[in-house]
């Protein structure tokens, strides 16, 4: 390798994305929290009003010149809409960090914790908007956001790296293969995860239609509990074959670079942990007596597996993955 | 007897429960479980010093976890046990399903339930033609699909096609689970016959090394069939080492280039040249090997009183991977006849131990070192003169020498130094110990693993079928085609989702409307 090229100014417009990421993403979540906790019950008398007016418009299509008047939208919904527009926005300009760090240091952007969570929490992104593309599913986006928000911090703030070549065990084809593999896993299984927690907390007590309090309320608003169970579930059973992939190809790589394909190294141990759970989910799902709660806890024990490998086994405990680029 | 059926009631309960389904969502939580200490408890497979260090911290609770095998979890007997028990509930699970399959794919669709509607998907059609035409086409479009015709009525007027598909879901998890208890049997097998051995070498040229027995090896990690005597033989000499580095000390790339011979060159004596670098190990049949590892190997000389000399390039351990701060020890003996009988020279042999830093930095006389590559070295040592050890008949320490010496006076300290390159130290009876520099060494493994293809292709298969069982959904459909008015037939069907049921409602209308194209609808019911 000769003479690693960093160049500093695009990698400065990267961070510049990064930060003006997380604000858009803040910006999105406040938009998308007062929708969640302001609209009323009006909204569903609206819905029929603007059906009602649209099937007159297409009755009388043989009538020209015929004007209905739209009724606006609530402030609660367009608030909501502006919210979601700006979670792509946000989504947008994640992508246009991680580009430019590809290109300002001419590998794949993600050789440190910093990158590798970044792009999951563009993955994780990514999936939201494909699952969560309904219109009746935006009450959804504010708690995926919260997570990714919470992930972009923690990354911005204690894991941020500068723009640097990586070491010589990362230099091989199979860092964009193996790493983005589980990104995506990692993010569609962040969205499981959120599912199955809201999926919990409608069938807990708070979740009883006509509980008073502002949470109960919060709740209600969420689709109902078969619908995030469902969402659960898809994104679960697209998100598991993945992480397998991502797991075996890290061992056909820790082959090549460590001299074995499978050593219990600590990052080892936990996938195979995450792994292990989330088949249970599976049988579960299919188990009587298994089917609702108890294998949305699963998944979330799941979700809760993948936050630990990707935090404590990094940064606190030593093994091979310790690339961090921190400590 | 009575004794002889109720053991045997009670071996069949015991495999039932092993077999269920509620048990093996346990043994996999256990799993998961058990794995856990793995994870957060060092363990010996992975690091020794750390366990002795986590032993010595933690003098109650740390021999404790030693005696439930928690520093050798994967390898413990109840780790061995879950896995075992949750193979034996696989295998139990499996064959049944593996026959049922079986059976079900050479069985024919079952004939219709008699009322249709109350089936979770259900219409009524009404189509032009007669009984046969209509069933006949819509056998004809059931393309993918296995599918039967029966003839029900007096006269067997009525026209019932039952079809499925999805078979290949059942296919799919049935490959997935097999492919499972393939991956483990190869591991296992890799583990039984496999073995891994590491070695230092210098890279200057010299002689290297071959594999040739385990004492060739530093360290050798054996499988339990493995004995040491039939060695993949494979011969190694190490030319030269490059290391680049960032200014910051990250290093770039690591890089060897060596020379290698194995089966037929090995009698024939040619070397073939390879560049051995981290993520492009060196493949040679079965055998893997790998740059692990680097370091340096300081040479110092020693001119004995008599003006005869000795050279030593010796390994010493980096104790620092950023910096390549190292320790270690060279212990040189005297030549023959510097001193008149073994007893005197066993009392003047030369220890030399101390720390090598690459790129010198001193803080005062303290020797640390500033950069990991060959800038500046330089060492600081003490040198010692009497009994290193080397003829107690004990193994001794690569990289210390043996306290108990030093305390016993049988070893005496002589000299405290810094050198660089090139400088030396004079011993009050006129010995001169010179430190000429360093050479690289690295870390190379021999692996060998004869069922790691295995374990590679039986990961593949499961994925695939992992994937076919995820994506094949199973469905039923049955059409009862009957007489109406003449000229036309009355249309029923109804399906059944076996598996995911999401959008089996759309699905259904489109396949309806697929199977009898030309038909005017006479009623749809749908039951949730």
């Amino acid at each position: 390798m000769n003479g690693p090229h960093i160049d500093v100014g695009l990698a400065r417009y990267s961070d510049l994305a990064f930060t003006s990421t997380i604000i858009v993403l803040v910006i999105a979540l406040l938009l998308l929290a007062v929708e969640l906790a302001y609209s009323g019950s009006r909204r569903a008398d609206a819905r029929e009003l603007v059906t009602a007016n649209g099937s007159t418009v297409a009755a009388d299509s043989g009538t020209p010149g015929v004007v209905v008047d739209v009724p606006k939208r609530l402030v609660d919904e367009r608030i909501g809409r502006a919210g979601l527009a700006l979670v792509y926005v946000g989504t947008a300009m994640l992508l246009v960090c991680i580009v430019l760090r590809g290109l300002a240091t001419s590998r794949v952007p993600w050789g440190n914790m910093y990158e590798f969570i970044n792009l999951t929490c563009f993955c994780g992104l990514v999936a939201a908007a494909v699952t969560l593309r309904r219109p009746k599913f935006r009450a959804l986006w504010a708690f995926v956001l919260l997570p990714v928000l919470i992930l972009l911090a923690v990354s911005g703030k204690w894991l941020y790296s500068n723009a640097a070549p990586v070491m010589p065990a990362l230099q091989s084809y199979w860092l964009p293969i193996h790493v983005s593999v589980v990104s995506l896993g990692s993010g569609v299984f962040l969205v499981a995860g959120v599912a199955s927690m809201l999926f919990l907390a409608k069938m807990s007590p708070l979740g009883d239609p006509g509980r008073p309090g502002r949470l109960a309320a919060v709740i209600a608003r969420l689709p109902d509990a078969q619908t995030l169970d469902r969402i659960a579930y898809r994104t679960t059973i697209f998100g598991f074959p993945i992480f397998g992939f991502g797991v075996i190809f890290g061992a056909i790589w820790a082959e090549e670079a460590w001299g074995r394909y499978w050593g219990w190294d600590p990052k080892e141990t936990v996938a195979f942990i995450a792994w292990v759970v989330y088949a249970a989910y599976l049988h579960a799902r299919s188990t009587a007596g298994w089917r609702d709660r108890k294998a949305a806890y699963i998944n979330v024990v799941g979700f809760v597996a993948m936050v630990f490998n990707l935090f404590f086994i990094n940064l606190v405990v030593t093994g091979l993955h310790s690339y961090a680029g921190v400590g | 007897m009575r004794v002889l059926k109720r053991l045997g009631a009670y071996a069949r309960n015991t495999w039932r429960t092993l077999t269920s389904m509620g048990t093996a969502l346990a043994l996999l939580f256990l799993l998961a479980l058990a794995a856990i200490p793995g994870a957060l408890v060092p363990q010996r497979s992975l690091n020794a010093g750390k366990v002795d260090e986590y032993l010595a911290e933690h003098p109650t609770i740390g021999p404790w976890l030693d005696r439930v095998q928690a520093f050798d979890v994967f390898s413990s007997f109840w780790f061995t046990a879950i896995y075992a028990l949750l193979f034996i509930s696989l295998v139990g699970c499996l064959t049944p399903r593996l026959a049922e399959h079986v059976r079900s794919m050479r069985a024919t669709p079952v004939a219709a339930p008699r009322n249709l509607a109350r089936l979770p998907k259900h219409q009524t059609l009404v189509a032009a033609g007669d009984v046969d035409a209509v069933a006949a086409g819509v056998q004809e479009r059931l393309k993918g699909w296995r599918h039967t015709t029966r003839r029900l009525g007096d006269d067997g007027e009525i026209a019932e096609v039952s079809a499925e598909k999805g078979y290949l879901r059942e296919f799919g998890n049935i490959v997935f689970h097999f492919s499972l208890l393939a991956l483990l049997i190869s591991i296992a097998v890799g583990k039984l016959f496999g073995y891994e051995g590491n070695v230092i070498v210098v890279a200057n040229g010299g002689p290297g090394f071959c594999s040739a027995s385990p004492a060739a090896f530093d360290s050798f990690r054996a499988g339990n069939t493995v004995d040491g005597t039939s060695l993949n033989p494979i011969c190694l000499r190490v030319n030269d080492f490059d290391a680049d580095y960032l200014p910051s000390g990250q290093a770039l790339s690591f890089a060897a280039n060596v020379d290698y011979q194995a089966g037929d060159d090995l009698t024939a004596d040619t070397w073939r040249p390879y560049r051995l670098e981290v993520n492009h190990p060196l493949r040679l049949g079965g055998d893997r090997l790998y740059l692990q590892g680097h370091g340096y190997a300081p040479t110092f000389t020693v001119t004995f009183p008599d003006g005869r000399t000795r050279t030593q390039t010796v390994q010493w351990r980096p104790d620092d991977p950023i910096t390549l701060l190292s320790s270690g020890v060279i212990r040189v003996d005297p030549p023959a006849g510097t001193y008149p009988d073994a007893g005197e020279r066993r009392k003047n042999q030369i220890a030399i131990q101390g720390l090598f830093a690459p790129t010198e930095q001193l803080d005062g006389k303290l020797l640390s070192s500033s950069f990991p590559a060959l800038r500046d070295p330089a060492v600081a040592i003490d040198v010692y003169r009497g009994d290193t050890g080397l003829d107690t008949g004990r193994p001794q320490s690569l990289f210390t020498l043996d306290p108990r010496l030093i305390e016993q006076k049988r070893l005496n300290k002589q000299a405290r130094v810094n050198l660089k390159a090139g400088q030396s130290t004079r011993l009050n009876d006129g010995t001169v110990i010179r430190f000429d520099g360093a050479a690289p060494f690295i870390n190379v493994q021999v692996s060998h693993d004869p069922a790691q293809i295995w374990v590679l292709v039986s990961a593949m298969t499961m994925m695939a079928g992992l994937l076919v069982s995820l994506v094949v959904r199973r469905r039923r459909i049955w059409v009862r085609v009957s007489p109406a008015s003449p000229g036309t037939v009355e249309v029923e069907l109804g399906g059944l989702a076996r598996t995911d049921n999401s959008g089996w409602g759309d699905e259904f209308e489109k396949l309806t409307a697929r199977l009898v194209p030309s038909a005017n609808e006479a009623g749809v019911s749908e039951r949730r």
